[in-house]
């Protein structure tokens, strides 16, 4: 007998186990339906396997664990699947989860199963893997997955096996039920983890209450071949916790943050014990488990071998519940348990108990007071944690504070609440701080994870800015080598052929411009000498007179150059200069005209002067528009036969059609506009232009509507896309204008009726739009089938 | 006399060591950086989303550290607010209302058959949860998302919702306690409340 040591504070509560031990283990009827959770334990929850209107058998695998610390699910019975859905499962929220409904056929007809004969002989990986797909996870409380328990890495030595049989909470007896009834299967769980764990030291831990189990259990350790000790220990709760009977039995505690692996001790519940020797050497899945049904509203309370996905309505049908006397129906003990709203809940692997208390059993809770700080909590608190501090801070929402006094080592067992004097719900404080303590650090991390992410596109799109400053910067160098390198062509050897015409006529041009510049200035100059009859006009005059003579021979250089460069037969005649130049010259000619009519108006000496220039400029712009249009003819010609790219030909059709009705459009304001002014002259000038452009912009649209109707009609798909999304713009824009009219309408806005035109408009498009793209949508269907 | 100018001789000593001493520290044990910023900038929520203002969590917390308001965070709401206070010594105030208000969490969903790929929202989001490509369909990576709302105003088909997030069986907690009535009960209530009606 190996000595008994003691953990700090404990309570002794009325235990109230003789109501359920007065009848033994009954089997209970099959339910109409099982419900079962996806998630039944810690971890992740497990990820189905099998369809709706699928047959099952029983213990057939329905579910595959979803992650590491997740287990597999079994069906409990064979039938069909009816549903996969979510319903409301087992928890303290309340709340809905996704779960496996199935509807038994009443055959209990079992999938094949295959157990391992001789343990021993089998490998450690194969024995835990039989573990692992019978969907253990730890009967006692949490549901922990048993195969990660009994399979550790090699870091961690075991030396000691506890298993679990001291059930210390009021009410329960399931534990008790089992090891009476099947010690043996108990006593081959714990062979077969200590063949997996190799421990030094195999110990039982019973509480005196259960001498029948004790009894049960040393009888059938005895015949085991393991040296088994079972332990009896003082009634007192809460020894059954995990850390307090590791203090209880081998007087170690089991540190801070760590788990009792760490140290090496791994402790097993008795059920899940049994659980492992079946799933071992019968190969059979946890599909049922013992839970106690009591409470006075029971009319047959007892042990019963349920279901997993058994409704607890169910449970409570077949013991004789009294729904008139039912007032509370608590899931669990009475001290960690919580209430149960809606009876539908399906029983799972982790539930022991189910209490259907009366009013007069379980009364509600009477009104809390404040804390007298009579210290009673920390007398009985087996973590040895300071429960009035934990308290004031939870109330506080000192919750940082709360960490300090080392809040998350609490184990929720209830034993301070129960002896508060001021009825505090001190468990609920705790709960609560605990949740907003991890809530917490789940928004640090992810806030630190979007930090990181922010940062790192930060960093990405600074990079990018400066790989783009670096290029630019490159080629702004290479440009400027580029013009140091190359031999000064001198300005005044203009008959000297450099090695490229091009660049000599850029320089010629600009020294051209400079010199008009010069002209410019020094013409001004004289002039304000003249007005003001300062400075001396005769030198000016003469400066004049000489920059006007270098513009002069630049100009003429220039012009030399350009009909050399025009006529290079070896150069196509270069389509967009020649419309830049066009273009120029129509801007200058406007420019000056502008420049004219003022002078007239003025009747400043300069108009003159600005007429005769006007003459030369237009000449000049008709020139550079038969240059340009010549050029484009040619170059259109010898396209006619280039017929490889009619999509770009159709673009390019499509912008002169646009640039031609906007060019029509304006013409025809600038006609109304000198209509409503009455300015016949201009009438005149804008009416021949006016229908010029018509016939342009009418041509314009012939032709490309020739050309698209000549092109085939491959690219449909893209089309599609484009109108896809062009229909869905058009949608939007309704929308928006919808909300603006509203807005407008709201506010009483004289521009509502505005609105309301655009708006028609925009939905006739937006309609048009969609018609277009159901027309292709077929032809794009066809194209496909083709 | 000669006691004055000794006083005197001996203070400037002292003064010209310690000077030298505190000249030396402050180069050597220089602190790069306002280390405050990064204490406010760990406590805001590093939505990213711009409603105080500034660019981005970090020039809020450069603007608080020289003095800026802390009420300007609406994603944080009134628990960021307290906490800011707390660490700066200030009296804590309610959330500025001119910044928007405290909403619960959500995340971006693009609705994917009428997104057009335009690629616009990607260029918003700040912490790069959108994935997708120039005419191709989006999707918002959930865990990412930090529910900045920046990428519903730039969506030209207005394909993007804020779906607050429901709390989960995962994400579910306790609530606080409801405080008791300030009333003196009797000790008849408590001992049936917890022994049960066996005793």
């Amino acid at each position: 007998m190996s000595r008994i040591w003691s953990f700090q504070g404990g309570i002794h509560p009325p235990e109230n186990k003789q109501q359920s031990l007065q009848q033994p283990l009954q089997p209970l009827s099959l339910p109409e339906r099982l419900i079962l959770p996806l998630q039944q334990n810690i971890g992740t929850p497990a990820v189905p396997r099998v369809n709706v209107g699928e047959k099952v058998l029983k213990g057939q695998c329905i579910a595959d664990p979803g992650s590491h610390v997740s287990v597999f699910h079994h069906a409990p019975t064979s039938g069909t699947v009816s549903d996969i859905g979510m319903y409301p499962v087992p928890h303290a929220s309340g709340m809905d989860a996704l779960c496996i409904v199935i509807e038994p056929d009443g055959e209990e007809r079992w999938a094949e199963l295959e157990g391992i004969e001789d343990f021993r002989a089998a490998s450690k990986k194969d024995v835990a893997e039989k573990i692992r797909v019978a969907g253990l996870a730890g009967m006692g409380g949490a549901g922990f997955p048993t195969d990660i328990k009994l399979h550790l890495s090699d870091d961690h030595i075991v030396t000691t096996l506890i298993a679990n049989g001291v059930e210390c909470e009021p009410y329960i007896t399931a534990d008790d039920t089992l090891m009476r009834a099947r010690a043996e299967e108990v006593i081959g769980g714990l062979e077969i983890a200590t063949h997996l764990i190799q421990p030094t030291h195999v110990l039982i831990g019973i509480e005196d209450n259960k001498p029948e189990a004790a009894m049960a259990i040393n009888a059938a350790a005895a015949r085991s071949p393991l040296d088994i000790e079972v332990v009896v220990v003082p009634t007192k709760y809460p020894s059954g916790g995990e850390r307090q009977l590791i203090k209880l039995l081998t007087g170690v505690e089991v540190p801070h943050g760590q788990i009792p692996a760490d140290i090496g001790i791994v402790v097993q519940n008795v059920g899940t014990l049994a659980a492992v020797y079946r799933a071992v050497h019968a190969g059979e899945p946890l599909i049922s488990r013992i839970t106690t049904l009591t409470g006075d509203a029971a009319e047959r309370p007892g042990n019963y071998e349920v279901l997993l996905g058994t409704p607890v309505s169910h449970l409570l049908d077949e013991a004789g519940v009294d729904r008139e006397r039912l007032s509370r129906l608590i899931m669990g003990g009475p001290m960690m348990g919580y209430t149960l709203d809606q009876p539908g809940v399906p029983l799972i692997k982790t539930s022991n108990c189910l209490i259907a208390g009366t009013q007069e059993e379980f009364p509600p809770a009477p009104p809390a007071q404040n804390c007298i700080r009579c210290g009673q909590c920390e007398q009985v608190c087996p973590a040895s944690l300071l429960p009035q501090q934990l308290h004031w801070f939870a109330k506080g929402r000192e919750f940082g504070k709360a960490l300090d006094y080392n809040l998350m080592d609490c184990i929720e067992c209830g034993a301070c609440a129960y002896v508060c004097p001021s009825n505090i719900p001190l468990v609920q404080y705790y709960r609560f701080a605990k949740g907003e303590i991890r809530k917490e650090q789940v928004e640090q991390r992810k806030a630190e994870q979007a930090r990181q992410r922010f940062e790192a596109r930060q960093a990405r799109l600074e990079q990018e800015k400066e790989e783009k400053a670096r290029k630019r910067r490159e080629r702004a160098e290479a440009a400027a080598r580029a013009q140091t390198s190359r031999p000064q062509p001198a300005a005044t050897n203009a008959g000297a052929q450099a090695s490229d015409p091009e660049a000599q006529l850029k320089q010629l041009k600009t020294q051209a411009a400079v010199a008009r510049t010069k002209l410019k200035k020094a013409q001004k100059a004289l002039e304000q000498a003249e007005a003001t009859g300062e400075g001396d006009s005769q030198a000016l005059a003469a400066e004049v007179a000489a920059a006007q003579a270098r513009s002069d021979a630049l100009e003429k250089q220039l012009q030399q150059a350009q009909q050399q460069a025009q006529a290079d037969p070896s150069k196509e005649p270069d389509l967009k200069a020649l419309k830049v130049a066009a273009a120029v010259a129509r801007t200058k000619v406007s420019k000056t005209e502008k420049a004219l009519t003022e002078a007239e108006q003025k009747g400043a000496p300069s108009a003159e002067k600005l007429r005769d220039s006007l003459a030369t400029l237009r000449a000049k712009a008709d020139e550079a528009q038969r240059a340009f249009e010549e050029a484009e003819r040619a170059a259109a010609s010898g396209q006619e036969e280039d017929t490889a790219s009619p999509a770009l030909d159709i673009k390019a059709l499509k912008t002169a059609a646009a640039v031609a009705r906007t060019k029509l459009k304006k013409a025809q304001r600038a006609l109304s506009d000198a209509r409503e002014t009455g300015d016949t002259e201009q009438i005149a000038e804008f009416e021949p232009q006016v229908r010029e452009l018509e016939a342009q912009a009418e041509k314009a649209a012939r032709a490309l509507a020739e050309a698209e109707a000549a092109q085939p009609a491959s690219p449909v798909e893209a089309d599609l896309k484009a109108l896809k999304s062009a229909a869905a713009i058009a949608r939007t824009k309704v929308k928006k204008t919808e909300k603006a009219l509203a807005d407008a309408r709201e506010k009483g806005l004289a521009s509502a009726d505005q609105l309301e035109t655009a708006l028609a408009g925009l939905r006739q498009k937006a309609a048009d739009a969609e018609r277009a793209l159901q027309d292709a949508q077929p032809r794009a269907g066809a194209v496909e089938d083709a | 006399m000669e006691s004055i100018l000794i006083a005197i001789f001996a203070l400037l000593g002292l003064a010209l060591v310690f000077g030298a001493l505190l000249g030396f520290a402050s180069i050597r044990f220089k602190v790069e950086g306002n280390p405050i910023v990064d204490q406010i900038d760990e406590l805001l929520p590093q939505t990213q989303c711009g409603q105080c203002g500034h660019p981005g969590c970090r020039p809020y917390a450069e603007a608080i550290a020289n003095g800026e308001a802390i009420n300007k965070c609406p994603p944080g709401g009134q628990s960021t607010i307290d906490a800011l206070a707390d660490l700066l010594d200030v009296e804590p105030q309610p959330l500025d209302a001119e910044h928007g208000e405290e909403k619960p969490r959500a995340v971006a969903y693009i609705r994917e058959d009428e997104c057009i790929g335009c690629t616009k929202c990607i260029q918003a989001c700040p912490v790069d949860a959108i994935l997708g490509a120039a005419k191709q369909m989006h999707t918002v990576i959930i865990s990412e998302c930090t529910g900045c709302d920046l990428c519903v105003e730039p969506c030209p088909v207005d394909c993007i919702d804020m779906i607050p997030i429901e709390p989960t069986l995962a994400s579910w907690s306790w609530s606080e306690p409801r405080p008791g009535v300030q009333i003196i009960a009797t000790d008849r209530g408590h001992r049936a409340a917890v022994t049960g009606s066996t005793t």
